[in-house]
């Protein structure tokens, strides 16, 4: 609320100012792009290295940084009402719980659902139908 | 929550009183873009910044959906994502990611300039950021037209037809009855096969999806495709897994990870169309000098929905482009 | 045009001459209007008739069940039924009833602004409703539809009805016309309170819209994505939900469970906000625990996110998540009953107005009740696995969407009637018909709770002859309420046509609606209100010279000239 007490009426754009909202320096604007640019490469030349699982969390750690900077500096939410940060902080935030539970249940029956694996598969159906005919799977034929 | 959203109109203060019944008058007459039903220009501002903060919200949840789709698709068979990712083109996805960058950045640098109220320079980012939504459909263009062509495309297409007939048959009654079990096929020798097949069989990793078809899952049959498979027609569940290539190099359910693929970027190319009728009706405006440093406001939120479209991307590229 | 004087009630003129339905004349004033007044008579009358239609198809249902086997449709027709009944009266009437339409006209006047932020986005979203619903008529000409309403997979993108894509457009367009009325609530509850009117200042229904609004912005977008994926599924045979190309079904659950759990949320909210004002206003007493309803209502928005998944306990969920919703899904019982003992409160040594709002108010505490206790039962893993399915939860659902949601709605609609439409309908028909509805509809849902612990499965078209007695009731029962909604009907017309003209203030309300005319004037207020507590009844007299309440000021300590407005909050 503060930062918009300059902007009620009355102060026209006589000194460059918007009458509403919060002007954002070019120079911030290109430097926020570059360093965009800079771990756009990052992110490519991070695929290359084999860290195992966690090459996907850096791809995201990545991401999120990269889109971070887009929604402060480029989206102005820096300057912006605290509100709209919520806004957007707790849409993200139902995405993730949504993800979260989608996941977790997944996770829950995955080696039974997975088709790719024969021997898991067989495995649940000795466990849970004793007798079943054999798992096949011609794909791999 | 109070303070959040103190109300603009309160800044008048000493006009706030009732029993003043000009006041609205006179705040409308100083600025013609105002609406009646907004006391100040502040009030319509914010107001206009809120909803679209929640429309981005709104955004943010039906791609969500689809964010959630891929990690439970990949979540299942990460062997299918980090096989098939290979058959996009780092090359041409990173550039595109650039170009969408380089397309924001012209974006807020129009934003600014609207709020100084240089016309000129105003229309000028406007043009250069429609320039970069063009050259990104254009550069998906290539992308997806390779693909099809080389039938790395979504559901029943992706499969080679079923070219012998009990090989289908035999699906069918696996995929729809359980009991009693098909007379004893003999399991193929092969069928032992390590499950997750080798990747190392892949091309190069950094490979351009433009390479010669033949490296593609329908290269080793190039046989033409029955369109008709492609058409709900076909009764869905004919062709199942079973159905999948006779390729020992790869993973069962290739064709879910381009399901998921042209879905999400499919969307965000919608997004992207949209944003380019979203910009040209910005230009049309902005031509005309309908916007002041006082009033901007269609810019500034034409501008948020621009920067939603690169950040959706800025996730999209390294989930599908870049998985080791 | 008389305003409202606010140290002096008898400037209050009987309904002024120039009101919101006679400031623009002609058919072509009405559908290009901004005025949020018009947009939600409009979807009113196109809530009201959606209703019909839907109420319709329940009867032809119902009938058809009359006997086992075949009664007079055969199962595919019946197939036919009971899905348009549900698409119709959950897409079009349920979800669009109290926020657009009740709410639409309702909530600038008790916020005391103009308008809401967006007009013309209110009024695009009113088209997008058009559009939807004749999509989905639509799908009647092409063949129908018979997924159910849930629309599950992958029945539904192998089913060969003709009408499916149509309808499913159909509710992609209505999502995206109830998103656009929560946006547009939520930044006029936050931009354009005026002066005054805080957070804790403003009447609970527009906490509860407040509440159904961040419902509608939040979980719209999934289902409008899942129905897409569902049209390109069945269009361009994706496989993302289809088993049979290593798609998952439960996925496509997961999502719209993401939506239609808190959906139903969007329905019953705003019912409570309505039942909250009915109330306070007809009791003539203070809310009880005014906070604990409004945040009851923003926990309700928020837990709705959290349970979705009690839809699927049989569905090949994991144990792991049954239990987890399960538990989850217990928890929201508590700000439910938050506001059910409130109300009761609230009533308790109130002076009662017993008047057809006020019937419709009680009817809602006795069947959110019942509703909301048999939710319990569904929500535990073990009897969920005996009663999914089974006409126990239809009894369940329809006492909370129906017996709860649309019983507050019709209740709203005769505590608002004198002020949308400016006449005073018929009290004692109006009793009446309240009486023969809540009679109905416990014959009909009563006995389908027994029919379901009995093991009668929904959705089916044949039963065993030993459930005949329940079908029976349940049907003589969708008679009865029939012609209570069709009374109701006749008397509301007959009240535009001869009914007394309305005072500003029939109920002795406080809140600002009642401080400006009936019908309110084209921008609603020429001066802006002074905003007291809503709820403080201590200062409404009865006026016999306007035949109505006055809010007299100079009982009010609080409004005194000059007094400070702080805010409490
Ligand atoms: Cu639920």
């Amino acid at each position: 609320m503060a930062h918009n007490a300059h902007t009620t009426a009355g102060h026209g754009s006589h000194d460059g100012h918007p009458l509403v909202g919060h002007l954002v320096p070019i120079s911030t604007l290109v430097s926020t792009a570059l360093a965009l640019l800079v771990l756009t490469v990052i992110t490519v030349a991070v695929r290359y290295i084999d860290v195992g699982e966690f090459n996907i969390w850096i791809a995201i750690g990545i991401a999120v940084v990269k889109a971070t900077l887009v929604a402060l500096f480029f989206m102005h939410l820096r300057w912006d009402r605290p509100f709209n940060l919520l806004v957007f902080v707790g849409c993200i935030a139902f995405v993730v719980l949504m993800m979260v539970f989608c996941i977790m249940d997944t996770s829950q029956y995955r080696k039974d659902m997975y088709t790719g694996n024969p021997s898991a598969a067989q495995e649940t159906l000795e466990k849970y139908a004793p007798g079943a005919p054999v798992a096949r799977f011609k794909s791999n034929g | 929550m109070t303070q959040i959203s103190a109300q603009p109109s309160d800044q008048h203060g000493a006009h706030g009183s009732h029993g003043h019944g000009g006041h609205d008058d006179h705040g409308h007459s100083q600025y013609p873009f105002l609406a009646h039903h907004f006391a100040t220009p502040a009030q319509q501002f914010d107001s206009g910044k809120l909803g679209m903060w929640l429309f981005l919200a709104t955004e943010v949840l039906f791609f969500g959906a689809l964010f959630v789709a891929y990690a439970v698709l990949r979540a299942r068979s990460p062997e299918v994502f980090s096989f098939a990712s290979h058959y996009l083109d780092t090359m041409l996805g990173g550039l595109n990611t650039c170009v969408l960058i380089l397309s924001s950045l012209t974006m807020a640098l129009g934003v600014y300039f609207a709020q100084r109220g240089k016309k000129t320079a105003l229309v000028v980012c406007l043009w250069l950021t429609m320039a970069g939504a063009a050259g990104f459909l254009v550069i998906k263009y290539f992308e997806y037209e390779h693909k099809i062509h080389a039938n790395l495309v979504w559901g029943p297409r992706f499969y080679i037809p079923p070219a012998d007939a009990a090989g289908s048959e035999e699906a069918i009654l696996l995929s729809k009855a359980p009991e009693p079990p098909p007379a004893a096929v003999p399991v193929p020798a092969s069928a032992a096969a390590p499950a997750v097949p080798m990747i190392g069989a892949l091309p190069a990793a950094d490979a351009s999806a433009i390479a010669p078809a033949s490296v593609g899952p329908s290269g080793l049959k190039m046989a033409a495709v029955d369109p008709a498979l492609a058409t709900p027609s076909v009764p869905p569940g004919t062709e199942s897994e079973s159905l999948h290539l006779e390729d020992a190099s790869m993973p069962p359910g290739v064709h879910q990870f381009f399901a998921i693929y042209y879905a999400m970027t499919g969307l965000h190319g919608v997004h992207v169309v949209v944003g380019m009728i979203v910009i040209g009706w910005l230009i049309i405006r902005a031509s005309r000098g309908e916007f002041t440093s006082n009033y901007y406001t269609p810019v500034d939120l034409g501008g948020l929905y621009w920067h939603i479209v690169d950040l959706v991307w800025i996730f999209l590229f390294p989930l599908f482009y870049l998985i080791h | 045009m008389t305003t409202i004087g606010i140290r002096d009630p008898h400037t209050l003129a009987p309904a002024a001459e120039d009101n919101y339905i006679t400031h623009t004349k002609g058919f072509l004033s009405w559908i290009v209007t901004l005025d949020h007044k018009r947009i939600g008579v409009m979807y009113m009358v196109a809530v009201l008739l959606s209703f019909l239609l839907g109420g319709i198809f329940a009867l032809l249902l119902r009938t058809e069940l009359l006997t086992p086997g075949r009664t007079f449709v055969d199962a595919d027709t019946y197939n036919q039924f009971f899905t348009l009944h549900g698409a119709i009266m959950v897409f079009l009437v349920i979800i669009p009833s109290i926020p657009a339409a009740l709410g639409n006209f309702v909530l600038p006047i008790m916020l005391g602004a103009k308008d809401v932020a967006f007009p013309r986005l209110n009024l695009f979203s009113f088209y997008l409703w058009l559009l939807g619903a004749g999509c989905t008529l639509l799908s009647l000409a092409m063949g129908g539809f018979d997924t159910g309403w849930t629309f599950y997979t992958p029945y539904s993108t192998t089913t060969t009805t003709g009408g499916v894509i149509p309808v499913i457009v159909g509710v992609f367009i209505l999502g995206f016309s109830s998103i656009f009325t929560g946006m547009n609530f939520i930044v006029t509850i936050h931009a354009l309170r005026p002066k005054g009117m805080t957070w804790f200042r403003m009447p609970l229904f527009l906490w509860a819209l407040y509440s159904t609004a961040i419902i509608q912005v939040l979980a719209t977008p999934v289902l409008a994505i899942t129905l897409g994926l569902l049209v390109v599924e069945r269009v361009l045979n994706v496989g993302i939900f289809n088993p049979s190309m290593g798609g998952d079904p439960v996925l496509y659950q997961h999502f719209f469970w993401f939506y239609s759990h808190p959906a139903v949320y969007i329905m019953i909210v705003p019912a409570m906000g309505i039942v909250s004002e009915l109330i306070a206003v007809h009791a003539h007493r203070h809310i009880f625990g005014y906070r604990f309803i409004a945040f009851s209502s923003i926990a309700i928005a928020m837990f709705s996110f959290l349970v979705w998944g009690h839809h699927m306990f049989t569905s090949g969920q994991s144990a792991l998540m049954n239990t987890i919703f399960s538990a989850i899904s217990f928890s929201v019982a508590i700000p439910s009953a938050v506001k059910v003992f409130n109300w009761l409160a609230t009533l308790y040594k109130g002076s009662i107005s017993l008047n057809t709002p006020m019937l419709y108010a009680l009817s809602f505490l006795v069947l959110f009740t019942i509703g909301g206790l048999t939710g319990l039962h569904l929500a535990t893993l073990s009897t969920d696995v005996h009663l999914h399915d089974t006409y126990f939860v239809v009894a369940h659902f329809h006492y909370v969407m129906m017996g709860s949601a649309l019983i507050a709605m019709i209740g709203g609609l005769h505590h608002w009637w004198p002020k949308m439409t400016g006449r005073m309908y018929n009290e004692k028909l109006g009793m009446i018909a309240c009486t023969i509805v809540f009679i109905g509809f416990n014959l009909t849902f009563f006995t389908q709770f027994m029919l379901g612990s009995h093991g009668m499965p929904r959705r089916y078209y044949d039963y065993q002859p030993e459930f005949q007695i329940y079908h029976v009731i349940s049907t003589i029962g969708s008679y009865i309420m029939a012609f209570g909604f069709l009374m109701t009907a006749g008397y509301l017309i007959q009240s535009l046509i001869s009914g007394a003209k309305a005072p500003a203030n029939p109920w002795g309300g406080r809140s600002l609606e009642w401080q400006c005319a009936s019908p309110p004037p084209h921008d609603n207020f020429k001066e802006q209100p002074r905003v007291g507590d809503c709820y403080d009844f201590s200062i409404v007299r009865w006026d016999e010279s306007q035949k109505g309440y006055v809010v007299d000021r100079s009982l009010d300590p609080e409004l005194d000239e000059g007094a400070p407005q702080t805010a409490k909050a």
